[in-house]
């Protein structure tokens, strides 16, 4: 009987395998500040006892790779304990960040689902535009943005609308790709009987193209969503890294603070968990208003 | 009626009970069996009777909760790792990879045969199956009745002198079926290999078998074994005789006896 | 002025074309083929057209938006920085990163199927990694690894170890209870099973990792130059380039990585077509 619960839980392997991480992380740190620790003890000539290196190495700083509770400490510090209008709060920018990811996001989704239609009801748009939209990504988007900032800063546009640009551009690609194939997706079986009602486009549009590419569309959203914010950090990193988390990065590089970096990169994948979540969560409640099978029932 | 007596598949006092969410299911309740070489035996009964079940409890793919199983008189498992059958699924389940003659080749591969020995066997069982001419052509690209043809010799490749087949025909249409039943006749008496047939098709029954085996459910069990006493050579035209007929009365009788027909 | 009216015709009249090409009833599949090419292509080139003659005929300033035509002079004269960039950045960087962390996460994969345990333990955070902004860690390699092309390939292995992962557990997952049970009663050892029934049934999945990673690793090797590299490589070129004018360089590095990226997806679809020649996505291909 315990052996069957070890096996149908869910939970037990997750929590093990995490607390496995944090162990094996704490190990790599003291392993890995070490070098520089040794160092300097011999430097200042004096006998170490290895618990003593433990806790020196777990509390270094500017270590090689920082202990968690370092990493949390720092988050500690930089939220709660800061003002959120300080220029040294996290949250700060963490919002920063935040809304560049979000107008890029909406604006990609929009222009994802409105190329999707196109696609699917036009079919010079559909054969000639369709290779463009896979070739687009091709082009290192990510690679030329501190280019469209700068380009876009000397026409006068700076500050959020360049990062949401990329942004938008990064998401757009997936939302169209999962639309064409969510208003694709109803069976000829089911075209075949609008026909028979005579049904023209519009309707077969919104009565059974549409509702059957929910599930598509929010598969696509959560990776659009991911890849909006990694558009928005990387887009903060040309203009001299002022703000947001992008620019933390950059900045915890540029002066070796490495906790700093730590941090930065905690609060975005905090973030993007965020985000995901969220759009998961939207994706449930539409799911089930819909009538969809969102896999809870039971059997 | 070969006159040879082995008992091939031996099953006594046979239970197997699924734990499920809703309860215990009884898919068998005390079977008793004997089967013996060369004799090719029908199961029949409703959904839940355990005719398949009871397939793969001899095949080894589900496990006993109670009782004794022999084949070839070892237990499944032992007869399993001998190769000492060949299973045929109601679908087809070739691999879309691999051409016909290759797919006919998995078993021979996995079980260690040399390169001209799998030739040798994969060209005889297409000829069995008048197959032959396929032999580089993708599964996808034959018929249904045909991917189900490639699968029996797939089975019948290796030196297993016992097959089990479950409901190998039921996705086939009735004209495919009927040529298939007739092919499958002719096999079974040019390898005289011994036969477990699992159907929910009476005429299908009653026209392959020497011993129809009538199952009936919660709990699963054996309701009746019918010998049939029709001739070994068979015409499909004799499904309209007196004697097939007067067979396929006992099987319905049996069936509706065991419950089948309730609600 | 004149060129961009030109421009303008030629976009309508490709349209134009195109519309009309698109609703040919063609019987010949080699036909249909060369349609299918011809069509993006023509949308293509009017396009470069309307670049060209935006760009020239309204006097675009060179250092904002270069004409086509000056990026490719561009081209043709800079090629010994561009090689040099192009070994830095994808030969080295993108390509062993890609190879290394494409193999990793496949191994693992193999790794872990025989435990239960471990996949419901790794998977979730699998999935929960792969939507990081994992780009994030470039400095911590640099850190760790050093300005050069090593450490920028260990961000491209990061990035692509998650998704091979994934892919390749759900693919060694989707072969039917059917077919388990069928080389079960051959009596088929576990490694002949995985490798006669469960890799062939996983490689659909195993190539869509392969060409979400191929992009990844491009991106990847680039974006982590950003971060600090020696003074060669693609994004070292393209981050630089603005601050020294030196604008359609940049742009001949994005055609350049533009052109890699779409050859390196491509190759690996057609690997991917010759593998799994018989998936109904592959036997079927209607459009995109």
């Amino acid at each position: 009987m315990n052996k069957n619960f070890l096996a149908r839980s869910k939970s037990i392997p997750l929590l093990t395998v995490i607390a496995a991480i944090i162990a094996i992380w704490y190990v790599g740190a003291v392993w890995m500040n070490s070098p520089w620790q040794l160092d300097r003890y011999e430097k200042a000539g004096v006998d170490w006892k290895f618990s003593q290196l433990v806790e020196d190495t777990l509390s270094q700083k500017r270590p090689v790779l920082p202990a968690a509770h370092q990493v949390i400490e720092e988050i500690w510090k930089t939220t709660v304990l800061k003002k959120i209008t300080s220029k040294r709060s996290l949250v700060y920018h963490t919002w920063i960040t935040f809304s560049a990811t979000m107008l890029g996001f909406i604006f990609g989704t929009l222009l994802g689902i409105f190329l999707a239609v196109l696609i699917v009801h036009n079919r010079a748009v559909d054969k000639s535009m369709m290779p463009w939209v896979i070739a687009s990504q091709t082009i290192p988007i990510l690679a030329i943005a501190p280019m469209i900032i700068v380009v876009l800063n000397a026409v006068g546009i700076s500050g959020l609308l360049p990062k949401a640009f990329i942004s938008t551009y990064l998401s757009f690609f997936p939302v169209v790709v999962g639309m064409v194939k969510g208003l694709r997706s109803p069976e000829i079986s089911q075209l075949d009987l609008m026909r028979t009602y005579n049904a023209n486009n519009q309707q077969l549009f919104w009565k059974l193209r549409w509702p059957s590419s929910m599930p598509y569309l929010f598969t696509s959203l959560k990776v659009a969503v991911a890849i909006s914010l990694v558009g928005a950090i990387v887009g903060e990193l040309p203009t001299g890294a002022v703000a947001g988390l992008g620019a933390r990065l950059l900045a915890g590089s540029y002066y070796g603070q490495t906790i700093q970096i730590w941090s930065a990169l905690f609060a975005a994948a905090a973030l993007a968990a965020a985000l995901v979540m969220l759009v998961g969560a939207v994706d449930r409640i539409v799911m089930k208003r819909m009538g969809f099978d969102t896999g809870k029932a039971g059997g | 009626m070969n006159g040879s007596t082995t008992t091939v598949v031996s099953a006594e006092k046979l239970s197997l009970t699924f734990e499920t969410n809703d309860g215990p299911v009884h898919a068998l309740s005390e079977v008793d069996l004997d089967v013996k070489k060369g004799e090719f035996v029908s199961f029949i009964g409703p959904s839940g009777c355990g005719k398949t079940t009871f397939l793969r409890v001899i095949a080894d793919l589900e496990q006993p909760t109670s009782g004794d199983i022999m084949v070839n008189d070892m237990t499944p498992e032992e007869a399993r790792k001998k190769r000492a059958y060949g299973y045929v699924f109601q679908a087809a389940g070739l691999y879309p990879w691999r051409t016909i003659e290759s797919n006919i080749g998995l078993p021979l591969e996995i079980m260690g045969y040399d390169k001209a020995e799998q030739n040798k066997r994969i060209t005889q069982t297409l000829e069995l199956v008048n197959l032959t001419g396929f032999e580089k052509k993708f599964p996808w690209q034959l018929s249904g009745g045909m991917q189900q043809r490639a699968s029996i010799a797939r089975a019948l490749a290796f030196d297993a002198d016992l097959l089990l087949m479950d409901e190998p025909f039921g996705a086939l249409d009735e004209i495919v079926r009927d040529h298939l039943n007739e092919q499958l006749l002719q096999l079974w008496d040019r390898t005289n290999k011994t036969i477990c047939f699992v159907t929910h098709s009476i005429p299908e029954a009653v026209y392959l078998s020497t011993k129809i085996v009538v199952m009936s459910p919660r709990p699963g069990r054996i309701h009746e074994v019918i010998e049939s006493n029709l001739p070994r050579e068979r015409p499909l035209n004799i499904r309209e005789s007196r004697v097939f007929l007067d067979i396929a009365h006992q099987v319905r009788d049996g069936l509706k006896a065991g419950h089948s027909y309730d609600e | 002025m004149n060129i961009f009216v030109y421009a303008l015709i030629f976009w309508i009249i490709s349209w134009a074309l195109n519309e009309w090409l698109v609703r040919l009833n063609i019987r010949l599949k080699y036909f249909q083929q060369l349609r299918d090419i011809l069509v993006p292509i023509l949308f293509g080139a009017a396009l470069l057209g309307l670049w060209e003659g935006t760009t020239r005929g309204f006097g675009i300033s060179e250092i904002l938006l270069p004409p086509p035509s000056m990026i490719w002079e561009r081209i043709i004269e800079s090629k010994q920085i561009l090689w040099v960039d192009f070994q830095q950045t994808f030969m080295k960087a993108a390509l062993i990163g890609f190879v290394l962390g494409c193999g990793s996460g496949f191994l693992v994969a193999i790794a872990i199927d025989r435990s239960p345990f471990l996949q419901k333990g790794l998977l979730p955070i699998g999935n929960f990694v792969s939507a990081l902004p994992i780009i994030g860690v470039a400095p911590i390699m640099v850190m760790w690894f050093g300005f050069d092309w090593p450490s920028k390939a260990a961000v491209v292995i990061i990035m692509t170890f998650f998704p091979m992962l994934v892919n390749t557990v759900s693919g060694l997952a989707a072969s039917g209870s059917m077919e388990r049970d069928l080389m079960q009663t051959y009596a088929s050892s576990y490694w002949q099973t995985l490798f006669k029934l469960r890799l062939p049934m996983a490689a659909p999945f195993i190539f869509n990792a392969l060409k979400i990673n191929s992009t990844l690793a491009m991106i990847g090797a680039i974006v982590a130059e950003f971060f600090g590299t020696p003074t060669v490589g693609m994004g070292f070129r393209i981050s630089t380039g603005f601050g020294r004018m030196n604008v359609d360089l940049v742009w001949a590095e994005i055609a350049v990585a533009a052109l890699a990226g779409s050859v390196f997806y491509g190759v690996i679809v057609l690997i991917e077509r010759a593998v799994t020649f018989w998936h109904p996505s592959v036997r079927n291909r209607a459009t995109v």
